[in-house]
């Protein structure tokens, strides 16, 4: 049994908890803490499991910090979390991490449910001058999609592998990376998600010239 | 499928047998017998009944698995290829050394963590091995009676998989397990904070921590747990832990040419390393495909292990072992094993 208190665990109540796409979810609970926006929490549902960790979802100033996942095939807390209504009880940290955006040009780049930073550097302010690169299987898991195309128009660049859709590009992420020339050398590039995708695209993102030490990444474990 | 005996705890064992309603003194017979006594299948463990025999025949098996190749260094290393129970495949490396002789194990196949310097992290996650998987890389390795220590230093970060980690620490050191004393084992982490600190606080085990830079910003470029777990949370952690005891931690630091080796990163090591009792091992960086890091020449580590050495952090070169057959660190990876399918990727 984990002890709360010894892992700065807080009780929060489950609000708004959607299926935004099949195995994607959002959830959100009264922000209790304020944070950066880049930054995670640890959550668990019960106390006998270590807690994981999720990027907030949520601009800096709303009231309610949101979470984006999805359901791993093996996840007993993922699957927890789906099975979550409104009104429930899950343990959350406070938030921490380092993953911080700025104010210069940048792409942010990132496959699935790891768009959650980028959605809250967005809604924190920090969205100027940015170009978004986001992969996913389906149409449905873009989440945000509506706000960034009108944002950002064709700096907003969806990649879909399981589906075709009207201005999406069908394939991977790292597809579409491979297609693109002259990618700038100063700005800053921004990754989010799986060790594979963070990975791949760093190698094809070092290939095409840009130094590695404008490369930030966070993975998700 | 039947379940492997080879890797579970005593406790484990105790559950096993009183379920098939044995006495629980059996699973002291199955540990001597597992874990002292090296026997290949339950038919060997003589002290037990036919009728116990044949009980867990029925849903056990030792579950010892020999490695399928082995690669010789020109330096004496030796590369070991174990299948695991998924399909896939780690790699061990065995470093005999005048009158000690170590092996580095794995702990995933694969890792998560996307080191920019690592070969192993290239080829993603596969998986999490089993205690078992662990412990068998030890005993099954043709050279177990000449081993001296054992690095977690292999594919995969051991934090990630902190509970098999754990319990084949345990099972290692145990009275009832293999008796080592937990000074021959060193566990190595890049730093998951919450799991690192459990580690220390029930294992005995040294503790390896991979530093590579002392400087936040420069750590995130080539290591992006940086992002979640950084450098000052890493060491107050280190610091609420008493060090003065037998137990040893070290920071392995990779030299890389106009990165991390300049006067600059000596002071800082020295400055963020103030009060911790350490030791740092300097460790020659041995490229990757399309790398943009390099190492720097051998007069330039020199010179940086012996001005650490001057600011009075004990600081020492490790030797590079296995090179030319990609046993030596960081260059470890089964990638080219991996099926197509293990390729599925999600985005």
């Amino acid at each position: 049994m984990i002890d709360p208190s010894k892992h700065k665990l807080r009780e929060v109540i489950v609000k708004n908890r959607q299926e935004i796409a099949a195995g994607v979810f959002v959830f959100s609970y009264e922000r209790v803490y304020s944070f950066t926006s880049g930054q995670v929490v640890a959550i668990t549902v019960d106390l006998t499991d270590e807690p994981r960790l999720y990027s907030i979802a949520s601009g800096e100033n709303e009231s309610e910090i949101s979470i984006l996942f999805n359901v791993l095939p093996e996840g007993k807390l993922t699957t927890q979390l789906a099975n979550l209504s409104n009104g429930d009880k899950v343990f959350v940290s406070r938030p921490f991490g380092e993953f911080k955006g700025d104010e210069e040009s940048a792409y942010w780049i990132a496959t699935g449910t790891g768009i959650a930073p980028f959605v809250s550097m967005y809604y924190s302010g920090l969205g100027k001058d940015k170009i978004i690169i986001h992969g996913g299987r389906t149409l449905r898991s873009f989440y945000n999609q509506e706000v960034f195309q009108k944002a950002y128009g064709e700096r907003y660049h969806r990649c879909c592998s399981g589906e075709k859709g009207e201005h999406v590009f069908n394939g991977r992420l790292t597809d579409f990376l491979k297609t693109q020339n002259n990618l700038p050398i100063d700005f800053k590039y921004y990754l989010c998600g799986s060790s594979e995708m963070v990975v791949e695209t760093r190698d094809i993102l070092i290939a095409k010239g840009i130094p590695f030490n404008q490369i930030i990444a966070e993975i998700y474990f | 499928m039947k379940d492997n005996l080879f890797g579970k705890t005593l406790q484990e064992l105790e559950e096993v047998v009183t379920g098939e309603d044995m006495p629980s003194f059996v699973a002291k017979q199955l540990t001597d017998w597992l874990y002292k006594k090296h026997i290949q299948q339950i038919d060997d463990m003589r002290n037990l009944s036919k009728k116990n025999i044949s009980l867990l025949k029925k849903k056990y098996q030792v579950g010892l698995i020999k490695h399928t190749s082995v690669q010789v260094s020109v330096d004496g290393t030796k590369k070991y290829l174990f299948p695991t129970a998924n399909e896939k495949f780690i790699e061990s490396a065995f470093i005999p050394d005048k009158n000690r002789a170590t092996l580095c194990v794995s702990s995933q196949i694969g890792c998560k963590m996307g080191c920019l310097f690592c070969m192993t992290g290239k080829q993603g996650f596969q998986g999490h091995l089993s205690a078992g998987e662990i412990i068998n890389q030890i005993h099954s390795l043709p050279e177990f009676d000449e081993l001296t220590s054992v690095v977690y230093m292999g594919m995969g970060e051991p934090f990630d998989n902190l509970e098999n980690v754990l319990k084949s620490v345990e099972i290692l050191t145990a009275d009832w397990g293999y008796a080592w004393s937990p000074k021959r084992i060193t566990v190595s982490t890049i730093g998951i904070v919450p799991a690192m600190m459990r580690f220390i606080e029930v294992s005995k085990a040294h503790l390896a921590i991979s530093l590579h830079s002392p400087f936040e910003e420069d750590r995130k470029k080539i290591m992006p747990v940086e992002n979640v777990y950084p450098i000052p949370k890493l060491l107050d952690s280190i610091k609420s832990f008493d060090w003065n005891s037998q137990r040893r931690i070290s920071f392995e630091y990779i030299m890389f040419k106009d990165f991390n080796d300049t006067q600059k990163h000596i002071n800082e090591l020295a400055r963020i390393l103030n009060g911790i009792k350490c030791r740092i091992n300097l460790l020659r960086f041995h490229p990757i495909p399309d790398s943009p890091l390099a190492s720097p020449d051998e007069k330039e580590i020199v010179e940086f292990r012996d001005r650490l050495n001057a600011k009075g952090i004990v600081t020492t070169i490790r030797t590079s072992r296995g090179e030319d057959i990609f046993a030596a660190c960081g260059l470890l990876s089964t990638k080219k094993l991996l099926k197509e399918l293990d390729s599925e990727k999600d985005f």
